[in-house]
């Protein structure tokens, strides 16, 4: 499938499993201009990134973020803290990530976050601006139902953040990528689209994405 | 004059040929007859049809979870019954999970090797991160003899970890522990003595294990869930790749055989073989398969979904799985038009059934081995054939070359 052309945009990738390799293919796809890392050196990642997804370049991860404006934070949650906290300075830092007791054990932090994990994240990496999003799917949602903006049935992925500019950024990359985008607020209100929240795992419309946060702010 | 290429292949006998040959003429001697379909330089033979089983305790007659001794022992019927229909393995999963009695797969597999004759004896997958490849050594050595060479692991990460907490491992240390781990395993495999040191367990020096293995290495499969990084690895080792395909569109893991076939010559391997596990239930007719299987498999998801987070079960998405996903339910046609097409698309050597997912009653389980044995391969086998499907050689010849 081929969505309509995003124009000279960038975009960097941190993590080349499987949410970041088709990310980084459906961005490419777009036309976007897509660098990407992993853990450890780019000659780790060159096979996989030239077979899952030709055309994106493969740099250190410090050169990614360097050569970025939106990073794409796709590594296993467990392990974020091992980046250094003012690698993302300035930057727009997309946590894709979702904490998952059977992957990542159990860190009780994690398990007991009241206002989700980005928030942590955020902590973390105090001077990123932080906003979640492309966590709320599988990756092979994301593969495969992309649409064109305005084709019925649409899915909707849902963008939080508290950094207005940063969360208006986001949207259009999710628009471009295939998806209605739905600004569902704050950062913590991001809690809904993580394992075990209301929009998390189902493949929804804007409408029906909408409905239900909307139903639940209701009876909140 | 210019020959063609599969009807030389069938003059000349390459070194994996004579391998073959003898591992048939060891089979025969054991009083196993082996018939190997040929069309062209094709072998449809090379395609492995297993089971796997996580040894759930099912309803029985009064709709009670049976006790778990008696699911063993009905595991244990459950293989012999697919020795008797023709499915080339039995291969059993490893949790330790109240609702799964597969915490000791080696013993069951071996109550099997008594009662059975042709039939491999497999894990789906053994959780080598938190064992001791010695350990392992010995079990499955043990096995390949009691059953005369029949012997097979996967081995893989599994999708629950409640084995990292019960043995004391780090969830944490996921990778480095499996990178280790495998790396021991191969060698006790491969070559002995094995001279060997690593951060997990005390060094080895010119160490031998018993009992040893006369045809080479057990063969040994790794089993990845989708990680680019894991569809490498298995490269790296030369080890065939299998892929646990739960949900979804399966054709979307084409780019990881695609990985897995660029890494190996990257690694400078001859092609190796590719598998896929995957859950369904064949009966009669497509409508009696998701009436028997929709309650169970609801169950299963509706406790994966409250553990987990993932979406609640719907009758929908049961339907929505088969038509288009992950799900192999129907009558044995459906099944194998499925079973084939993918086979085809993927370029698969191998084909794990995952019968029967979560409780269903015994004679139920019963029911759909005989299917899946008598039915479902011997038609795949027959499309395979019409489309000249070439599968990659799976055999142990593939294996005892591996690695180095």
């Amino acid at each position: 499938m081929s969505l309509r052309d995003a124009g000279a945009r960038h975009l960097g990738i941190v993590g080349a499993g499987k949410l970041g390799t088709t990310v980084a293919r459906a961005a490419l796809d777009v036309g976007y201009d897509v660098v990407i890392s992993g853990s450890g050196s780019p000659g780790r990642i060159e096979l996989i990134v030239d077979v899952l997804a030709p055309g994106a370049r493969v740099m250190t991860t410090a050169e990614v973020s360097e050569r970025s404006d939106v990073v794409i934070l796709a590594v296993p949650a467990h392990r974020f803290r091992e980046l250094p906290r003012d690698l993302f300075a300035g930057k727009i830092l997309i946590d894709a990530m979702n904490y998952w007791e059977p992957i990542d054990g159990v860190i009780e932090e994690f398990s007991n976050a009241p206002r989700g994990t980005s928030v942590l994240v955020q902590a973390w990496f105090s001077s990123a601006r932080v906003v979640k999003s492309f966590n709320q799917l599988g990756y092979h949602d994301i593969e495969e139902d992309r649409r064109l903006s305005g084709e019925p049935e649409r899915t909707a992925l849902a963008v939080a953040g508290d950094d207005v500019a940063a969360v208006a950024t986001v949207m259009q990359l999710v628009d471009d990528l295939g998806f209605d985008a739905i600004d569902v607020g704050s950062l913590a209100s991001g809690v809904a689209l993580q394992p075990d929240g209301l929009v998390f795992g189902v493949a929804l419309t804007a409408n029906e994405l909408s409905g239900l946060l909307w139903d639940e702010a209701k009876r909140a | 004059m210019v020959l063609k290429t599969d009807y030389l292949a069938t003059l000349v006998l390459g070194p994996s040929d004579f391998e073959t040959l003898r591992l048939a003429k060891r089979e025969t001697a054991t009083g196993v007859h082996v018939v190997r379909k040929k069309v062209g330089n094709m072998n449809i033979e090379d395609v492995e049809f297993g089971l796997d089983s996580f040894v759930v305790p099912s309803l029985d007659e009064n709709a009670q979870v049976e006790r778990g001794d008696v699911t063993i022992r009905h595991t244990v019927e459950e293989a012999v019954l697919a020795d008797e229909v023709g499915i080339d393995s039995f291969n059993i999963a490893e949790h330790y999970r109240q609702d799964m009695m597969d915490s000791a797969a080696d013993v069951i597999l071996a109550a099997i090797a008594g009662r059975t004759k042709r039939i491999r004896l497999g894990t789906a997958v053994t959780v080598l991160s938190t064992q001791d490849p010695v350990r392992i050594y010995n079990q499955f050595a043990t096995l390949d003899a009691v059953s005369n060479g029949r012997a097979q692991l996967i081995v893989g990460r599994g999708s629950l970890t409640e084995s990292f907490p019960l043995f004391g491992y780090d969830l944490a240390e996921y990778e480095e522990l499996f990178e280790e781990k495998l790396d021991l395993l191969m060698q006790l495999l491969r070559e002995q003595p094995v001279t060997w040191s690593g951060k997990y367990r005390p060094a080895l020096t010119d160490q031998y294990l018993s009992p040893p293995l006369p045809d080479g290495h057990i063969p040994t499969w790794v089993g990845v869930g989708g990680s680019p990084q894991s569809v490498v690895r298995a490269a790296r080792y030369g080890l065939p790749l299998m892929l646990a395909v739960i949900g979804g569109n399966p054709l979307r893991f084409k780019p990881y055989v695609d990985l897995y076939h660029r890494a190996l010559e990257e690694y400078g391997f001859s092609p190796r073989p590719v598998g896929m596990h995957s859950h369904g239930y064949v009966a009669e007719t497509d409508e009696e398969a998701v009436q028997i299987q929709y309650p169970h498999w609801a169950h299963t998801w509706q406790r994966a979904a409250d553990e987990r987070g993932w979406r609640q079960p719907t009758l929908e998405g049961f339907r929505t799985e088969i038509a288009r996903g992950s799900l192999y339910v129907g009558s044995p046609e459906t099944v194998a038009l499925k079973i084939a097409s993918m086979i085809r698309q993927l370029g698969l050597s191998r084909f794990d059934f995952s019968y029967a997912t979560g409780r269903v009653p015994f004679p139920q389980r019963l029911s759909t081995i005989e299917l899946f044995g008598r039915q479902v391969i011997p038609r795949v086998k027959e499309l395979l054939v019409e489309a000249r499907y070439e599968p990659t050689r799976n055999d142990r010849a593939t294996s005892l070359v591996a690695g180095k």
